[in-house]
């Protein structure tokens, strides 16, 4: 025979008979959830547009041959002094047996994309005006797959890089001060004092105005050849992972697999990595008060209802509830609350989220960045579990203490 | 054998100054006896009613329920002993109100879990037909009269067949002609029923009807 759930009855009739202070608190608990899931989704969104037009112009690993500090001939021994002249040694910028490492990245576990690479700094000259900027060569397939370049094309078409000899792609904010377009042709200028006349096959807009008006691309065998190079020439690695979060533990595997030094993109944009971290914790401040603000509000009815049914709460007891039975019946009615609160935000949530995704902000973000995110969703939802079950344990302990025989002599 | 027994039981308030209310009580209850505790305002009866019940375990000396000593049990253990052998009926503090007159007649049955809600349900039913009641019970419990109120507590003291019934003034409340509807019931339950009845009252009547009746003089058995 299975025994009836007098408890629950108990908890669901009170649960009814108070019906305003239920709406309200069903209220709170649905405006804390909903607000949380939703900063929390949009928290979310712009990490991730951040991130996805941040990586458009960095790799998650970058390996080059780093300058050093020369060090010391001998090691100062007592009396000698040994005249050394601290300073930078000017060793070459290029990595040797290139090949060979790549192909030992290419076999690393969670690698998705390695590009070699020749940067430098050059000049852009057009007549009379010239601007000092920086290039960087690359296999143009590789360096699409890796930076994404074709979805912040402006004009031209980026494929030409290899169909046309010369071919350079610039910034818009190049194209602008030397007013010239797709088509058009521009010196530049290399380190080694190489000059060459390149064709503009296209132009490119980012969000960031500094990149817009410094960074131009063009295939790897030009840059060689500006830096009267060979082939084999390469002074940068990049290597993206299947998630750019394994970048940061993975930089020292591969500083000691190549004997270069591997940065990661944290280590190379410290701030842009602290402003997002910054973001995420304020957000989450604000939607966890929020949430445990709301939740609050059970606090308050149950606490209402414990001194409301103290009467009942004797009685209960006068004939033979236990005091766990006690705390069970008001847990309940907490947990109906929290229950009913929570599926309401989420709902509202879900709607929120919706309404923004049909939102066109412009520029290279399109619409609006936040989706359904189903991690946000479950943690808000487990946390207001965890908050509503407090607010109805606190005050059902209080009425599991109840002492009858005190009421009864009232 | 006793079905209730008692021996030398003190007790003490401390609030506002320390003040001895029991002196050392011992007596004991056959079954199917019907007894009632009398005296003056403060002379301990209701405090004595209370230590009987179990609800009040801050108390020296034995208490013995059906042959078990239950002055040391906890406090979980001994509501388990009052949902199964004891009933009880109390002057003001009758019914959950927002409950029907059948539900509050069957949560004490519920709450034990012997039987299925279907057989609960037509126990209570009958017992709130004995009542004279069988038309309020599906009636909110805070609907009724306080005469009403009363029998339907009586119903549920009687629903788990308890052995002791535990009564603190239970006419105390009443006009004259509820009283004696419902002092003819437990004495109805009493005398026919051999149902054991613990009653705390100040109604001469009352007590000169029962089998037995303690007087109590500042805490001590007169």
């Amino acid at each position: 025979m299975k025994k009836h759930p007098v408890n629950r009855e108990i908890a669901s009739t009170y649960f009814k008979s108070g019906r305003k202070q239920t709406m309200v608190a069903i209220f709170g608990v649905m405006l804390g959830m909903a607000v949380y899931m939703f900063m929390n989704s949009m928290n979310k969104g712009f990490a991730r547009s951040a991130n996805d037009s941040f990586f458009k112009a960095v790799p998650h690993l970058r390996v080059y041959s780093d300058t050093q500090i020369s060090e010391p001939i001998a090691p100062d021994s007592d009396a000698k002094s040994l005249i050394i002249n601290p300073g930078i040694t000017p060793t070459s910028s290029r990595i040797n047996n290139p090949e060979q490492l790549i192909e030992l990245f290419k076999k690393q576990a969670d690698v998705a994309v390695v590009v070699p690479q020749v940067g430098m700094s050059v000049f852009y000259n057009n007549g009379q005006s010239q601007m000092a900027g920086r290039t960087v060569g690359f296999k143009p397939a590789q360096g699409n797959e890796m930076f994404q370049i074709k979805s912040f094309m402006v004009q031209g078409a980026y494929d030409d890089l290899d169909r046309v000899p010369n071919a350079i792609i610039i910034g818009a904010g190049i194209a602008d001060k030397m007013s010239v377009e797709t088509g058009d042709r521009i010196t530049v200028t290399s380190p080694k004092g190489v000059q060459r006349l390149m064709t503009i096959v296209g132009i490119f807009k980012t969000n960031n105005s500094y990149e817009d008006k410094s960074k131009s691309y063009m295939n790897i065998r030009t840059a060689q050849q500006l830096q009267r190079e060979g082939d084999s020439y390469v002074t940068d690695i990049n290597v993206n992972f299947t998630d750019f979060d394994l970048a940061m533990e993975r930089s020292a595997d591969f500083t000691a697999l190549s004997g270069y030094k591997a940065e990661d993109w944290q280590e190379a944009n410290a701030t842009f990595v602290a402003g997002s971290r910054m973001r995420t914790i304020v957000i989450t401040f604000v939607s966890l008060t929020l949430l445990v603000v709301s939740c609050f509000g059970i606090y308050t009815i149950l606490n209402m209802t414990v001194s409301q049914k103290i009467n009942d709460i004797a009685i209960l007891k006068a004939i033979g509830f236990e005091g766990k039975d006690v705390i069970r019946i008001f847990v309940y009615q907490a947990l109906t609350i929290g229950i009913i609160g929570i599926v309401l935000g989420i709902l509202a949530a879900l709607v929120l989220v919706n309404l923004l995704q049909k939102v066109y902000i412009g520029a290279d973000i399109g619409y609006f960045p936040i989706r359904f995110e189903p991690w946000v969703f479950l943690r808000g939802s487990m946390i207001g579990l965890a908050i509503t079950f407090l607010a109805g344990y606190i005050p059902a302990r209080k009425a599991a203490k109840v002492d009858p025989v005190a009421i009864f002599r009232k | 054998m006793y079905v209730l027994e008692v021996e030398n039981i003190r007790k003490k308030f401390y609030d506002p100054v320390e003040f001895e209310v029991l002196k050392g009580i011992s007596f004991g209850v056959k079954k199917g006896e019907f007894l009632t505790l009398v005296g003056k305002s403060g002379c301990g009866k209701s405090t004595l009613l209370y230590v009987l019940s179990t609800m009040d375990t801050d108390f020296s000396g034995k208490l013995m329920i059906d042959g078990e000593d239950v002055s040391k049990l906890s406090i979980d253990r001994l509501a388990q002993i009052r949902n199964a052998k004891i009933g009880f009926i109390f002057q003001f503090h009758y019914l959950l109100g927002e409950f029907t007159c059948l539900r509050n007649v069957m949560i004490p049955a519920l709450r034990l879990g012997l039987k299925s809600e279907e057989e609960i349900e037509s126990l209570a039913m009958q017992k709130l037909e004995i009542l004279g009641l069988a038309d309020q019970a599906l009636k909110p419990a805070s609907k009724l009269s306080g005469g009403q109120q009363q029998r339907v507590a009586i119903a549920r003291a009687l629903i788990n067949d308890p052995l002791i019934i535990m009564g603190d003034e239970p006419t105390g409340n009443l006009d004259t002609r509820n009283t004696q509807i419902v002092f003819d019931i437990l004495k109805d339950l009493a005398h026919e029923y051999q149902q054991t009845i613990i009653a705390v009252t100040h109604d001469l009547d009352f007590a000169r009807a029962s089998d037995r009746t303690i007087e109590l003089t500042d805490g001590a058995i007169l």
